[in-house]
């Protein structure tokens, strides 16, 4: 793994994030995550070389929204290229625009991930991704409560609910120190167990109050050159790698037989060509995507790399909130806001902020020198990438 | 050629309701002409150009101008135009018709819209038009019935 040359994050800017924005269309919603990443970056649209745009497909019923886009985005005279790639689109569109920066190709690059979740039918788009002949019938979309069972059949009933809670509950205390979060109830711990029991059923046991929300919003990164970027930025925060693993969906559907995940694959191979070996101690801050707070609870030993026992620990001692060991979401993550396009942007955007100093009331305590940022989408695709406080070296 | 009887064709259909947004500017645009029976445009003063429809930025030099609302005469010129020939149940009125764009006096851009009272045969572009508005509203871009030769 090497790269030609290094790209930094220079910029970010995010919209707020809500369940409805009637007050703006599609390209005003976008413009307010441009203007700010712009003036974050402390640059105007004529130092932007390229415009990287993206979102789900089929969502709000546009068509080539990067076109229709173009008032707010500010693509009018750039080089642009619109990525759909599902769930993952906002990690991809940084994949992509790290590569466009990397290669020598452009200098300064914005990429753009945007969703309006409530103009659509996103579970019928969704559906669409399986097969009509296998798979159509079985697929529920993002809905999927085969999460909650496998937890509850490795710890037990009353372990797995409480863990899920407490994760749900953390989430929503980050969430409540961002105010672009979307949804910020104001949870406390000792209401646990009611809410569990009052929240809807979705599938299963995965209830309203564990799922993340349908938001709109809009996220927007600037990346540069090493040159450019220590021209224009005190920090940038540092693209080191990334990876991208998916599978196709019908694997093992009904069967037992071991497997490894799209995550565990993707965390494994990082950091080992990154010379990571205990990720929990040698990263300071994890962005993950976190469906639901049931796959949160899954993920934490797959991408950390660690026992379910010891995943379980991180929980109940605090050590994923915000001055813990490892704080999983400072923003809120994902539970708290969910445009669907933006989303695995926001987690790269939270983790340069991080690492830029520049979070506000949930930035970690400390010094952030290695963050993670990882995306998911259907069915099973991961995006892992790794930022650094330090420009990276490349060894010959 | 070998027949391809032996292989399916699985049938599908998509159901896929949605909603557009128009925001705050879009809203106020359509709400004038229902309400006021009047166009307007957003002007940029740096670029000396007015929108209709309109746009919260300039497409020019990105400022933003959501707020510089100038009123503009309900007279324009057709700049292009169409004729539908055929019947669909979601056609506005009974083909054949026109659909041209029109720019309005004061405007810097047009905007597509139905012209009646001229023979398709006889239609050029170049023509004066003026806005005949609807009498029922429908908060629409309908609440401007159609344009006519002025
Ligand atoms: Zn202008």
């Amino acid at each position: 793994m090497k790269k030609n040359r290094n790209v930094g994050i220079v910029g970010v800017g995010q919209s707020a994030f809500s369940s409805h924005r009637e007050d703006v269309n599609q390209p005003e919603l976008i413009n307010e995550a441009v203007n700010e990443a712009l003036e974050h970056a402390g640059i105007t649209l004529n130092d932007v070389d390229c415009v990287v745009h993206g979102n789900m497909e089929l969502f709000e019923m546009v068509h080539q929204p990067d076109m229709w886009h173009t008032l707010g985005t500010g693509a009018y005279g750039k080089e642009t290229i619109r990525v759909t790639t599902g769930g993952t689109t906002g990690a991809t569109l940084v994949c992509v625009a790290d590569n466009l920066v990397a290669s020598g190709m452009h200098d300064v690059v914005m990429a753009i991930g945007f969703e309006k979740l409530q103009e659509g039918n996103t579970t019928a788009g969704i559906t669409n991704m399986s097969d009509p002949l296998w798979g159509r019938r079985l697929q529920t979309g993002a809905l999927t409560g085969v999460f909650a069972q496998k937890a509850i059949d490795k710890y037990g009933e009353e372990k797995a609910k409480k863990a899920a809670m407490k994760y749900r509950i953390i989430m929503d205390k980050h969430a409540m120190k961002n105010p672009k979060a979307h949804r910020r109830l104001g949870l406390e711990f000792d209401e646990m167990d009611t809410l569990a029991e009052n929240s809807p059923t979705l599938v299963g046991d995965l209830k309203m109050i564990h799922m993340c929300s349908q938001s709109d919003g809009a996220c927007v990164v600037i990346f540069a050159s090493e040159e450019k970027a220590k021209e224009i930025c005190k920090q940038p925060a540092w693209i080191k790698d990334h990876i991208t693993v998916h599978r196709e969906e019908a694997y093992c559907a009904f069967g037992d037989a071991p497997h490894t995940t799209t995550h565990e694959y993707a965390a494994q191979k990082l950091f080992k060509r990154n010379g990571i070996t205990s990720p929990v101690d040698e990263l300071d801050v994890f962005e993950m995507y976190d469906p639901s707070c049931w796959w949160g609870i899954d993920w934490i030993s797959e991408f950390m790399m660690i026992s379910s026992d010891e995943a379980m620990k991180l929980i109940e001692d605090d050590e994923i909130m915000i001055g813990g060991k490892i704080p999983f979401n400072p923003s809120g993550g994902v539970i708290a806001s969910n445009p669907i396009g933006a989303t695995a942007m926001v987690r790269v955007a939270e983790a340069a902020l991080q690492i830029m100093g520049d979070a506000g009331e949930h930035q970690v305590p400390g010094e952030v020198n290695q963050a993670l940022a990882s995306g998911f989408g259907g069915v099973m695709w991961t995006v892992l990438l790794l930022l650094t406080k330090e420009a990276p070296v490349w060894n010959e | 050629m070998d027949s391809n009887n032996d292989s399916f064709v699985v049938d599908g259909k998509l159901a896929l309701p949605y909603q557009y947004f128009a925001g705050r500017t879009g809203s106020r645009f359509i709400i004038a002409i229902r309400d006021e029976k009047k166009i307007k445009g957003l002007e940029c003063k740096k670029c000396n150009k007015v929108y209709v429809p309109p746009r919260a930025t300039c497409e020019h030099c990105f400022c933003d101008i959501k707020d510089n609302w100038v009123d503009l005469d309900s007279t324009g010129t057709v700049t292009g135009f169409t004729v539908v020939r055929y019947e669909e149940p979601h056609h506005p009125v009974k083909a054949p018709f026109i659909q041209a764009l029109v720019k309005l006096e004061g405007a810097d851009t047009p905007f597509v819209h139905i012209v009646q009272g001229v023979p398709v045969d006889e239609m050029k572009t170049g023509l004066k038009v003026k806005a005949v508005f609807a009498e029922e509203t429908t908060t629409t871009i309908m609440d401007i019935s159609h344009f006519e030769p002025a």
